[in-house]
């Protein structure tokens, strides 16, 4: 048995870890006592990658790339492919992944698994609409092949389906084409939801990639609007340089003490810096990959992620209330992301994205206090016909998951019975 | 070495984590005109062949299938494929398996397959590789060591025996070279505990990124470093194990 944790690193679960090596003997390697899960880069935030007392099946040994077409960007590769090896090996020769999330360092069996979107939502949706193709593979042993035209069911509930529909064990990705590794960025200071809400909308025709950072101890809503379009000059990328948080410090670094002064210095630092730029994609897309195991700066008790999408209609108000309650208690961090979503309907039954607009917060864990909070989010949230990310979740009560997912029951008809997480055991019952 | 355009390189073991990373870094620098695949299981190479070619469609990617790593017969003609259309300018002998050090203690036919595969079998292929480089006057020799044979540990003795037969000869083998003038080096990499699929049991956090050990593999071969340690900070930890006095070491648990 091997400790494992999730990237929030509220504990340390035992686990049977196996690796897959590669794609032959899959459906015998799936067979096991008890039920398992893919595991990939454990970025999930909270629970979704974890089975304690189970098996983990490690994608990591699965990242071949098998085939591309390099006339139409078509790309079929294993499942534990980095989202930053595809991004290497392309972006050079012109083609980048249509979609991205926020760090590169995922594999694409767990971008599909979640439905992760990008800055560009408004005009790209979320990965699961450039995937092509996937095989599937059960723990009977038997393979399935689906996609947007072919058994578009089991698609639909396995974009988003948190490996929990059978293990993704090929895929086929729409790439899409690009001049070159830079992008014309723009930053504008906003002093209330209002001034987001405006730049948002008259953002969203003209910029492909939106985004935003917001203090969330301000009860007004001030940040910073961040918006970019490809740009057209090809000049090859800089080298980056890597660093690491190299231990766990005794307490988090993100405390009551530093978060007020550090969201105001960073506020008023960007917004004398705010104008026009050209930007490398990776610090735009992947501002903290550079700074590795940075979730170690919460301390020993780890961090929670609260994101949340709530719809348009009453998502001021229920964004303004939120950050209302946070800066009542004073919690939070400064990883504090405010966007809205486009209108393209996600493809999984129970992705995460919908219209409107979705703010995703850290928490230092500090117990009773934090999750009590928590508990005030989940009302606003509920009361505003919104839901929050599984991935990024570690405890939201099982009403709420219902509530926000309405696909639940057409979703578990589709589920490996050899398949199982802590959040399924959670949220689904099994 | 040779027009850095038009390098040739041989990989023995190709389906390993640590090889399949630094064949991916080799054909990433767009100067590997022919990559030489050597294995056991061709279904597995085939698959690490076709993730080379998507990489770098301008590499031809080869494959030569060695059924039997520990016979001399198999190990002769494997070279000889390998080096048929001209001698390469890097050679890699990275095959290996970490054996269970328990099962190695209650069966002969367990440490005896372990000793073979980690420690005879490496040396014989670089032996036969050496047969062509040494006439050419050129090209340099990698094998994959470890920490684990720097000084036998109760922990992985057996393992560490077979690795401490490759160091060993890397030795000597560099003694030998340095007698004369040629431009044939020999690398010997000593890994640390590193994430691949044979240290999938082990705590992550404890083991090194194979990412991170391939990029030291080949820019110590890039250099022709007799001895590279993978993460460098090996080379401190052991030089400390290797000096402890017995009463001292004999107390560890490691």
């Amino acid at each position: 048995m091997t400790a494992v944790s999730s990237w929030g690193r509220l504990g340390q679960w035992e686990h049977q870890v196996r690796p897959l090596l590669d794609r032959q003997g899959l459906a015998t390697a799936l067979q096991g006592p008890g039920p398992g899960l893919a595991y990939g880069m454990g970025r999930s935030y909270g629970d979704a990658c974890l089975n304690p007392g189970g098996t983990l099946w490690k994608t990591a040994g699965l990242d071949r790339l098998r085939q591309f077409d390099a006339a139409t960007g078509r790309l079929v590769c294993e499942p534990g492919v980095l989202l930053g090896d595809i991004q290497r090996v392309f972006a050079p020769r012109g083609w980048m992944l249509p979609v991205t999330p926020g760090t590169q360092f995922v594999t694409v069996g767990g971008a599909v698994a979640n439905d992760v979107h990008g800055k560009n939502h408004h005009a790209a949706g979320s990965f699961g609409h450039h995937v092509l193709e996937m095989e599937l593979t059960r723990t009977d042993g038997s393979t399935r092949r689906c996609g947007p035209a072919l058994q578009p069911d089991w698609f639909a509930a396995t974009v988003g389906g948190l490996g929990l529909t059978g293990v993704i064990t090929e895929l086929t990705l729409q790439l899409r084409p690009v001049n070159g590794p830079w992008l014309s960025t723009e930053s504008l200071p906003y002093g209330s939801l209002t001034e987001f809400f405006e730049l948002a909308d008259s953002s969203e025709a003209g910029w492909e990639h939106t985004v935003s950072w917001i203090d969330c101890l301000s009860s007004a809503g001030r940040g910073i609007f961040m918006r970019a379009n490809p740009a057209e000059d090809a000049e090859p990328a800089p080298s980056a340089r890597m660093r690491s948080m190299p231990f766990v410090p005794p307490v988090s670094l993100v405390n009551g003490m530093t978060l007020r002064p550090f969201n105001t210095l960073y506020f008023n630092l960007k917004k004398q810096q705010a104008g026009t730029s050209r930007v490398h994609y990776a610090p735009f897309f992947y501002p903290l990959d550079n700074l590795h195991h940075w979730n170690r700066m919460y301390g020993p008790r780890g961090f929670f992620q609260y994101q949340s999408v709530v719809p348009r209609a009453g998502g001021h108000a229920a964004i303004a209330a939120m950050l209302k309650a946070i800066s009542a208690c004073g919690e939070g961090s400064f990883l504090a992301v405010l966007k809205t979503f486009g209108n393209r309907p996600s493809l999984g039954m129970l992705s995460f994205p919908q219209p409107g607009v979705t703010l995703a917060l850290d928490f230092p864990n500090r117990g009773a206090g934090t999750l009590k909070l928590f508990e005030r989010l989940d009302d606003i949230v509920r009361e505003a016909g919104g839901r929050l990310y599984l991935a990024k979740d570690a405890r939201m009560p099982r009403a709420l998951f219902e509530a926000g997912y309405p696909r639940l029951s057409e979703f578990s008809q589709y589920r490996d019975p050899g398949i199982s997480s802590a959040l399924s055991r959670r949220l689904m019952g099994a | 070495m040779s027009e850095p355009q038009s390098q040739k390189i041989v990989i023995v073991g190709a389906t390993s984590a640590m090889a399949e990373h630094c064949a991916r870094l080799w054909v990433a620098t767009g100067n590997v005109a022919e990559l030489v695949l050597m294995g056991r299981d061709a279904t597995r190479m085939a698959g690490v062949a076709a993730d080379l070619r998507v990489r770098a469609p301008a590499c031809t990617v080869e494959l030569v299938e060695v059924p039997d790593f520990n016979a001399t017969a198999h190990i002769e003609a494997g070279v000889a494929a390998a080096c048929r259309t001209r001698c390469p300018d890097i050679v890699l002998v990275a095959h290996g398996s970490l054996p269970d050090q328990r099962r190695c203690q209650d069966s002969l036919a367990v440490a005896r397959e372990a000793l073979e595969l980690n420690g005879l079998s490496p040396v014989l292929f670089a032996e036969a590789f050496m047969q062509r480089l040494v006439p050419a006057g050129r090209g340099t020799l990698a094998l994959i060591g470890s920490v684990a044979g720097d000084r036998g540990r109760r922990s992985n003795y057996v393992y560490g025996a077979a690795k401490g037969l490759v160091t060993r000869y890397a030795q000597g083998l560099q003694h030998r070279l340095a007698a004369s003038a040629t431009q044939v080096k020999v690398v010997l990499i000593k890994p640390g505990p590193t994430a691949t699929p044979m240290t999938a049991h082990l705590p992550a956090s404890k083991l090194a990124s194979v990412e991170e050990v391939a990029a030291l593999i080949v820019r110590g071969v890039a250099r022709g470093t007799p001895v590279v340690y993978a993460p460098g900070k090996w080379a401190v930890i052991m030089n400390v194990i290797r000096h402890l006095p017995n009463f001292v070491f004999n107390r560890m648990d490691i």
